[in-house]
């Protein structure tokens, strides 16, 4: 009888260690730099749901250290391209605490919602984060896009 | 009966448990690179860096013959003030185009660590803090500046017609008639040089100034072909990237380079900035490097930005070849925010083992205490350093050395 309260007392035991050990490894493990799936997607509504907004490299790939542009598209909850948007455009690297290389600003309206966005730059691999505010005739948002390399 | 079973049960559980203990050490004891490791070693490696792109700003730059003319000038003692200090005069040839000193002197003294030049046309700003934004428009600045070569506008230009006129007028075109224009005259100078660039012609300055920005095309042509020679860090990523679990022979790592490398691309986190084939963003950080006593206030990026903005020589400006299409970076500067106090360019590190001492001003003496700077991460006398204190042993410190030592040989 004796021997088997032992055994349940080794298992509870190993259990704990392992325990310990995930806690530690999980806890003390630096941040994974890759988020959940759905945040770095390319298109989302707005925070409070005014817009509806895709942001992709205007040539489609992404490439490090250099300057590119990309493309905003904004529109209605209906689908309606907003015109005439006002956007402004920071951002960072939360993880680095640093914030962007450069100023990206929206520099032609093309058209069907579209806006180019001149002046993205990501210097290193890792996560960035762009943040626009948009104020058009429905209204003002903000939206925030993760962008990983 | 029942003991026989406890033991059995208690055999098959230790055999499993050696199994696992086995695998563990195995995994730990084999120094080798987990895939997104070897995709960043594959990344520093030279063989990443990209053919050097036109700069259609300077539509010389891929001249053969205004490369040899930038290289005279650039050699060309004459080229200064006092006739006795030329661009070689501080980026010396057999010394990676720098001068081993703290600070550099020229005519006088500066309060800047000259800058190294292998592969310094793929930068996008130039100088400690970025005040310039093309290779040609840096290489005027100092020429004029009264602590580096110290001549004036005028007397470069009369300089070049009287020296150099034929092999000038082959690259750029005919010279301007200059018979009256003052010896001595800058808009940057002396107060006297100021006042006689004042009475100057606006079609006088003009042709002055064309010829100014036409010896910077000439000396950037020459500064092109300034590429960073192969390393042994170099042939271990070549080896490393055609599977070899461990390169062995001349392009062996020691563990200590090893743990050292490992270190610079995770723990210590030096790849953050350090990045990419050059080991450089090729960005500003404050990373908190302390002043030099009894030296002029030095704020680094932040008091760069007006004076990019301020040069006639910069891309937006009247010398520019090409369209502005080419100004991106200057059209998209990052113009405030505390981040600009105290931010310099972060430098190559490929050569800089053999290049004490160390930061914009020469701050360190020795590898040792650039990386134990970075270790401890003090903060910053303005603004707030980017750098996040790391626990990092003597052993780490010393094997972080041990790699850099790898890209200086």
């Amino acid at each position: 009888m004796a021997s088997l309260w032992r055994y349940v007392l080794a298992g509870l035991g190993l259990a704990a260690l392992l325990a310990g050990i995930l806690a530690a490894v999980y806890l003390t493990a630096p941040q994974s730099p890759r988020p959940a799936g759905s945040e770095i997607a390319r298109s989302k509504k707005t925070a409070n749901g005014l817009f509806v907004t895709s942001f992709e490299p205007e040539r489609g790939v992404v490439r490090q250290g250099e300057l590119q542009s990309w493309l905003l598209t904004l529109r209605t909850n209906a689908g309606t391209p907003v015109e005439g948007a006002a956007i402004t455009i920071s951002g960072g690297m939360p993880q680095h605490r640093h914030g962007l290389p450069t100023s990206p600003q929206a520099t032609d309206y093309l058209g069907d919602g579209r806006y180019r966005i001149g002046g993205v730059k990501f210097t290193m691999s890792g996560l960035w984060q762009l943040h626009f505010a948009i104020s058009a005739a429905a209204g003002s948002d903000t939206v925030v896009f993760n962008v990983l390399l | 009966m029942c003991c026989s079973e406890r033991w059995s049960k208690l055999n098959r559980f230790s055999r499993l448990f050696a199994l696992l203990a086995m695998a563990v050490l195995a995994g730990c004891g084999k120094p080798e690179f987990s895939d997104a490791e070897k995709k960043t070693i594959a990344s520093l490696a030279l063989s990443a860096l990209p053919p050097l792109k036109a700069d259609t700003t300077n539509r010389f730059g891929d001249v053969p013959a205004a490369a040899a003319l930038g290289a005279t000038l650039f050699f060309d003692v004459g080229m200064s003030g006092d006739g006795k200090v030329s661009c070689s005069t501080c980026h010396k040839i057999d010394r990676q185009f720098q001068d081993d000193l703290p600070r550099a002197v020229g005519v006088g003294r500066t309060n800047r660590r000259t800058m190294p030049l292998a592969g310094v046309a793929h930068d996008a700003w130039f100088f400690w803090d970025g005040r310039r934004d093309s290779l040609w428009a840096q290489a005027l600045a100092p020429l004029e500046n009264p602590l580096e070569q110290a001549g004036n506008r005028t007397a470069y230009a009369h300089y070049i017609k009287a020296r150099f006129g034929e092999r000038y007028e082959r690259i750029f075109g005919p010279l301007p008639d200059l018979t009256n224009v003052p010896a001595n005259a800058s808009p940057l100078g002396s107060d006297a040089e100021k006042a006689a660039w004042n009475a100057m012609s606006d079609a006088q300055a003009e042709d002055v100034n064309r010829v100014f920005a036409n010896i910077g095309k000439a000396i950037a042509a020459f500064e092109r072909s300034i590429a960073p020679p192969q390393t042994r860090f170099d042939r271990f990523a070549a080896a490393l990237a055609t599977g070899i679990q461990l390169p062995q022979g001349d392009d062996a790592f020691s563990p200590e380079e090893i743990l050292g490398l490992k270190l610079f691309i995770g723990k210590a986190n030096c790849v953050t900035c350090h990045t990419g084939p050059r080991f450089t963003d090729s960005g500003f950080h404050n990373t908190g490097v302390p002043p030099v006593a009894n030296l002029p206030a030095d704020r680094g990026r932040i008091d760069a930005v007006a004076q990019v903005e301020a040069d006639p020589f910069n891309c937006f400006g009247a010398f520019r070849d090409g369209d502005a299409g080419a100004c991106g970076e200057l059209r998209f500067m990052v113009k405030a925010g505390p981040e600009l106090a105290r931010a310099y360019k972060t430098p190559s590190l490929r050569g800089a083992a053999t290049r004490p001492p160390y930061m914009h001003a020469g701050q360190f003496s020795s590898l040792e205490e650039v990386v134990a700077h970075y270790s401890k991460a003090l903060a910053s006398v303005e603004g707030v350093s980017e750098v996040h204190p790391l626990q990092l042993s003597d052993r780490e410190r010393a094997a972080l050395v041990a790699f850099l030592k790898t890209l200086a040989e």
